[in-house]
């Protein structure tokens, strides 16, 4: 079976896995990062976003074996060495961007992507078209947008230039 | 998911060698269509080719040509300022494609190789009138498409690159499936110095095609109203849950138009 070595929020990893071992698979069974789920079966609902090289990729849709050499980072490494929440999760939490909190690390580990991309501002059609990949079914998507408007700010430490809403 | 064997070659000749060699090889790009595929087990391959290590990505300009590399993503191709100087619509038709997550892995080489009926990519080529190169030959866009998933590739044939000539005007409208984001229709229509072309995709039942009487139209007049009363043969749409062959004949129209207006 192909030996792979990669790193998972900064820290190295090495691992046995099959060929078709998908990388969520990787995450959730052998390194114990359930933080990231499975939330369909048809590579369509991002509940499964994680980060590989920076950028935001739907984990059950990608093999283990090409993360070889990776840098993968999941919902488990956003947090900081205080215990203090990353500044997208901060900002979901204050505007109730969640209700069953299912899609929620995918949503956030996509935003963060999202607003590290766009240093020009975000205009709230920019972040719905933006979060296409990503599928809630309770929350109507308007507070996940106005969570992620509020992180820009927080994330280029200035105001945001358009306001999202 | 059915276990296979991995392998990714380092050059193309290997990869080449690989797929040539094993009928049941099977060569992963982007893999966007490929893993889900897999994941259904509506394929058994006994090898995956990972063809990510053949330094097949990149865009360039030269003279009247865009050459985009086979493995290059969708979203490096929104995203880039070559492309979006030379052919906005190409730029444009990738900055739609799938989701943000899919354009990071989802490769142009990828997309033609599986000819996808509802593919965006396949419109584009065959209204530009590109060329397809592959580690065999040079393939007109015109001979490429053969149907339904269906292309001339040889069996482990494998594209190298895709040259685009740069047009006076092009646009591309899509009808996206709201779930799915693949085209209902899309229409590229590409103006050039040898007359109009247009190709639809989503909406055939063998795929991607031209429409004659849109182009021979448009070449008179390149407006919307110049589609006006053109009808497009119901009896050779696609139907499907998401909408009937007399639906999707009517968006051909539309979407058309749409194009040839955003192409002004």
């Amino acid at each position: 079976m192909p030996q792979i070595s990669l790193t998972v929020n900064g820290k190295p990893v090495s691992a046995t896995v099959e060929a078709r071992t998908l990388l969520v698979e990787l995450l959730r069974d052998k390194l114990h990062l359930t933080g990231t789920h499975v939330g369909c079966d048809t590579s369509q609902c991002g509940a499964c976003t994680v980060q590989v090289d920076g950028m935001s990729v739907k984990s059950c849709t990608m093999l283990a074996v090409q993360a070889e050499g990776a840098s993968v980072l999941t919902i488990e490494g956003l947090v900081n060495a205080d215990g203090s929440l990353h500044p997208m999760q901060a900002m979901f939490r204050e505007h109730h961007a969640l209700q069953c909190g299912y899609c929620t690390p995918g949503m956030v580990m996509s935003a963060i992507d999202l607003v590290e991309t766009h240093p020009e501002g975000l205009s709230e059609e920019q972040i719905r078209h933006g979060l296409e990949g990503n599928l809630c079914r309770c929350t109507g998507y308007h507070n996940i947008v106005k969570a992620i408007a509020a992180a820009w700010p927080l994330m280029h430490n200035k105001a945001l230039p358009v306001a999202a809403e | 998911m059915y276990d296979f064997t991995y392998a990714k070659p380092a050059s193309l000749a290997d990869a080449a060698k690989a797929l040539g060699g094993d009928v049941e090889a099977k060569a992963l790009a982007g893999g966007m269509t490929f893993i889900p595929v897999l994941k259904q087990r509506l394929n058994k391959p006994s090898t995956v080719i990972d063809l990510g290590a053949l330094g097949l990505s990149g865009i360039k300009v030269e003279g009247n040509k865009l050459i985009i590399g086979a493995m290059t993503t969708h979203g490096t191709v929104a995203a880039s300022t070559e492309v979006n100087k030379a052919i906005p619509a190409l730029a444009d038709l990738a900055s739609n494609i799938g989701d943000r997550q899919v354009r990071y892995r989802g490769t142009i080489g990828g997309s033609l190789a599986n000819n996808d009926p509802s593919a965006c990519y396949p419109s584009a080529v065959l209204a530009l009138g590109a060329t397809i190169k592959t580690n065999e030959r040079t393939i007109s866009a015109d001979d490429y498409f053969q149907g339904m998933f269906t292309t001339a590739l040889n069996p482990g044939e494998i594209i190298t690159e895709v040259h685009f000539s740069i047009p006076e005007k092009a646009a591309y409208a899509k009808f996206a499936n709201p779930a799915s984001r693949y085209a209902m229709v899309g229409v590229f229509v590409a103006k050039t110095t040898a007359g109009v072309r247009v190709a639809i995709t989503g909406a055939g039942q063998n795929g991607v095609f031209r429409h004659a009487a849109f182009e021979a139209a448009l070449a008179k007049s390149f407006t919307p109203d110049a589609l006006n009363g053109i009808a497009t043969p119901v009896d050779e749409m696609n139907a499907d849950i998401h909408g009937s062959a007399a639906y999707r004949a009517h968006l051909v129209g539309v979407m058309a138009k749409r194009a040839v207006a955003a192409a002004q």
